[in-house]
């Protein structure tokens, strides 16, 4: 963990790298490429599923119930997720400042401008109350959805659109944990630019987190 | 210089490290007491799935036998499926790849020794979660890969299948955790001068095995996930009645996982046979680029080929041309790697110890199912075999006649490093040829009942079809496997006591692990070596020499080195168990969801927040 400060004349460190860097670097980006593979079979399970549901609600036809006579409207609500998924990528923002700012932690800052761009905390809370307003909004859409009588039950839509959106949510929730424990530490004793590695693989998981929102917000909500 | 917190510990060349005691195994880091933990558990569970198919052969050695009911005949041959694949051959890799890799790269340890124990730990809880019912017969029952809609609660409605999906997502998180820390550690902890292409032949396999685990584990993961949805909370992914569910999506995304599945279990044994060959010839492997180069050719074929498991559900020619061509494709490198291995033992000095045998066993014995995989590659023919004895024929030819013959090899050639004595060679060859015998006189049969018309996992027969001898003769096969296993045992136990001492290279092989001594100091390497060549101790320069002279010194503590050593710690251990605590809530009792959670969350933060090891200063 502190490789660094080990003296020239110690023998070969414990923490030689063939490649020079952390292999938490390289852990992460394995994870990540393994989660492709798992947002990648749930969208994929979704598309296959898309317009083949007996039922409504539909997420973009109107659907008459022929028993009760009932219309149901198209039930996606673009505009309210076209907010949330602005506060998602605005948390990215956030999430590279707050990255910026525990890399030039020990930085000389003179302006007003310098010290709230250098301010870690500030950043990662702002990051994770993006992450959980994307949590909020995505809880008032479900609550919403079993409302207007869709649940995970309901048809082949419902099942596969919670299980998708569900399962990214949960990756939202669990990255918001990881930011309130990097907060925890950062309140405990400071993060500093020996810290920055952790920052910068809780960052590469935001982000990718975020990525593979707009693919779900592109396919499941713009296309029709 | 370093110094460590602890006291500085007492090298005894018999246990490994200072520690000995239960204790010292529940909290053990150290890659090398984890790999044989994973061999431990992984050959009881081989005897396990060993015992399951002796049952099931005694109830198919004659027609109309009622040995064991129809019920329970299913959950035999499911549970014997899942024990040998998950439980048996897939750790009893990662028992190798634990030992080995980090030995074979010049490394003191792998990337992450915590999350290592955790691998270790899901494992063995996840092995007994799904073992566990078989002995109250509520054991799953709907064959090892589990098709939906049949597997779903209309079809299934009792606990047996809980038990699969659950234990399959548990051994899943097991697999994902070590296929991210090997990767990491081959990527990452090569000693200097270790180049790609100077990395031995076992490394490069579980490099690709590696890949394949990271990428095909979450389909199986997720089309798990559905299942359990569908079983638990009512979804529709596989409701084919009511919802329009598609029957054949549970088959495409358990295939998409199923078939590099294969490869997952196959080239770690074509990695040990890629060892012990060389050794045993004292040549070089033959043609080590086209190995390497061959191995990511069937890796990412082995992503193309799925639905050649899915001919017979009427894909339409299209789809059923494509799968049949790149399943013959993928008989092209897999046979270079055949070729390279004739070529390898080729006007080479052989000596034919047990290993030898083995690893020339696995060549010759895969070949068959090799050839057997390429007849029903072809959809008209797989029409005729798909579901019969043939395909069971040919499967067993692929993993017994590869998988696990290359592992028994890989045993004999690497017990002395483990263990520090050498195995009793008449014994093993006892052993071998036991096996031989055993394996040919159950399986080649097989061919011929499924040509026959045998279909797989019928639990009798009617007599006057032609399969009676041919039954017979494969129980008679079975019957034999447990002398050859007993052996082995015997022999096993026996050497680890009282086995000739080995010396740190007894047979006098190239690569890295034979500089260091046997068994290896919980260090690994006294002196992080530098490496010249692929066998640095047949064809290396002054340095590798030197760093071999160095590292086989016995008798130095990490202290007396300045090397620091991680803590053992307990912790991997309690998030494991929290882990399957809570799937456990699943099926028992919804409190252990939240026991199981809070045990893994406390445990996890624990552990991520205790240091690996002390400080360096």
């Amino acid at each position: 963990m502190s490789a660094s400060a080990t003296p020239v004349s110690a023998p070969a460190p414990h923490h030689y790298t063939a490649l020079g860097i952390d292999s938490r670097k390289i852990a992460i980006w394995a994870f990540i490429g393994s989660e492709c593979m798992l947002f990648v079979s749930l969208i994929s399970t979704y598309l296959i599923y898309k317009g083949r549901s007996i039922v409504g609600p539909f997420p973009h036809e109107t659907w008459t119930d022929p028993a009760t006579g009932r219309v149901l409207k198209p039930i996606l609500n673009i505009p309210v997720t076209s907010a949330s998924t602005f506060v998602l990528l605005m948390s990215s923002l956030f999430m590279v400042l707050a990255l910026a700012a525990v890399q030039n932690k020990e930085k000389p800052k003179q302006t007003r401008g310098e010290r709230i761009l250098g301010n870690s905390k500030l950043w990662l809370w702002m990051t994770a109350m993006a992450g959980t307003t994307f949590l909020g909004f995505q809880a008032f859409e479900f609550t919403s959805f079993v409302h207007e009588g869709l649940t995970i039950r309901t048809n082949l839509f419902g099942s596969s659109f919670f299980t998708l959106t569900g399962f990214h949510g949960a990756h939202v929730t669990a990255g918001v944990l990881w930011l309130v424990t990097l907060l925890a530490i950062d309140y405990r004793r400071g993060l500093g630019s020996r810290d920055s590695l952790l920052v910068d693989i809780a960052a590469l998981y935001w982000h990718f987190v975020d990525v593979i929102w707009i693919v779900i917000f592109t396919l499941v909500y713009l296309i029709k | 210089m370093a110094t460590t917190a602890r006291p500085a510990p007492k090298h005894s060349p018999d246990a490994y490290g200072e520690h000995s005691g239960l204790w010292s195994w529940l909290s053990t880091v150290d890659h090398k007491r984890i790999g044989i933990l994973y061999l431990y558990t992984a050959l009881f569970f081989f005897m396990f799935g060993g015992v399951e198919a002796i049952i099931i052969r005694a109830q198919l050695g004659a027609p109309n036998q009622h040995l064991v009911s129809a019920e329970f005949y299913n959950q035999l041959f499911t549970m014997h499926g899942t024990t040998m694949i998950f439980l048996a051959i897939m750790p009893l890799s990662a028992a190798f790849f634990n030992f080995l890799i980090p030995l074979q790269i010049g490394a003191r340890d792998v990337a992450f020794p915590r999350l290592n124990a955790f691998s270790y730990w899901v494992y063995l809880f996840g092995g007994i979660f799904i073992t566990i019912p078989i002995l109250f017969a509520v054991a799953p029952n709907d064959g090892w890969f589990g098709y939906a809609p049949l597997t779903t609660r209309a079809y299934s409605p009792g606990i047996n299948i809980d038990f699969w999906v659950i234990g399959l997502l548990i051994l899943g998180v097991s697999s994902l955790a070590a296929a991210f820390n090997f990767l990491t550690t081959i990527i990452n902890l090569r000693a200097p001068g270790m180049t790609l292409m100077r990395m031995p032949m076992f490394t490069w396999m579980a490099f690709i095995v590696q890949v394949l685990l990271v990428l095909a584990f979450p389909v199986i993961t997720i089309a798990l996930v559905f299942l359990l949805f569908d079983r638990f909370f009512g979804t529709n992914f596989y409701n084919t009645v009511s919802a329009g569910a598609d029957p054949l999506l549970w088959q495409h995304l358990f295939w998409i996982f199923g078939h590099p599945e294969v490869y997952i279990l196959v080239l770690p044994a074509f990695g040990l046979v890629s060892e012990v060959l060389p050794t045993y010839s004292k040549k070089p492997l033959f043609g080590y680029p086209v190995m390497v180069y061959s191995g990511i050719l069937i890796a990412v074929l082995g992503f193309g080929v799925w639905a050649h498991h899915m001919f017979a559900v009427g894909m339409g020619p299209i789809a059923d041309t494509f799968f049949g061509l790149t399943t013959m494709l993928i008989a092209i490198p897999t046979g270079v790697k055949i070729f390279n291995w004739i070529a390898t033992m080729a006007q080479g000095s052989i000596r034919y110890t047990t290993a030898m045998l083995f690893g020339i066993g696995l060549v010759a014995l895969f070949t068959i199912g090799g050839i057997s995989g390429i007849m029903h590659a072809s959809p008209p023919a797989d029409l005729q075999q798909t579901d019969t004895y043939f395909i069971v024929a040919h499967f067993h030819y692929v993993l017994f006649g590869g998988s696990i013959m290359g592992i028994f090899g890989g045993i004999y050639h690497y017990f002395p490093k483990i263990t520090g004595r050498l195995m009793d060679e008449k014994l093993g060859k006892i052993h071998f040829w036991l096996t031989v015998v055993a394996m040919n006189l159950t399986f080649f049969p097989m061919h011929f009942s499924g040509m026959l018309g045998m279909p797989r996992r019928i639990y009798t027969y009617d007599a006057g079809q032609g399969w009676d001898l041919f039954n017979a003769m494969s129980t008679a096969g079975a019957m034999i496997f447990p002398i050859a296993m007993l052996v082995f045992i015997y022999n096993f136990f026996v050497s680890r006591k009282r086995g000739e001492i080995a010396g740190s290279n007894p047979w006098g092989a190239g690569t890295l692990e034979w500089t260091i001594p046997s068994p290896p100091p919980e260090y690994n390497f006294a002196k992080i070596p530098t490496v010249t060549s692929r066998y640095p101790l047949w064809e290396g320069k002054e340095v590798d020499y030197e760093c071999a002279r160095i590292n086989s010194q016995e008798g130095k503590t990490p202290a007396d080195l300045g090397i620091v050593m991680p803590y053992s710690t307990i912790k991997p251990l309690l998030v494991a168990l929290g882990l399957v605590t809570m799937f456990c809530g699943l099926i028992f009792a919804r409190a252990l969801i939240g026991v199981g959670a809070a045990l893994m969350i406390f445990s996890l933060y624990s552990w991520l927040l205790s240091p690996l090891e002390p400080e360096h200063h």
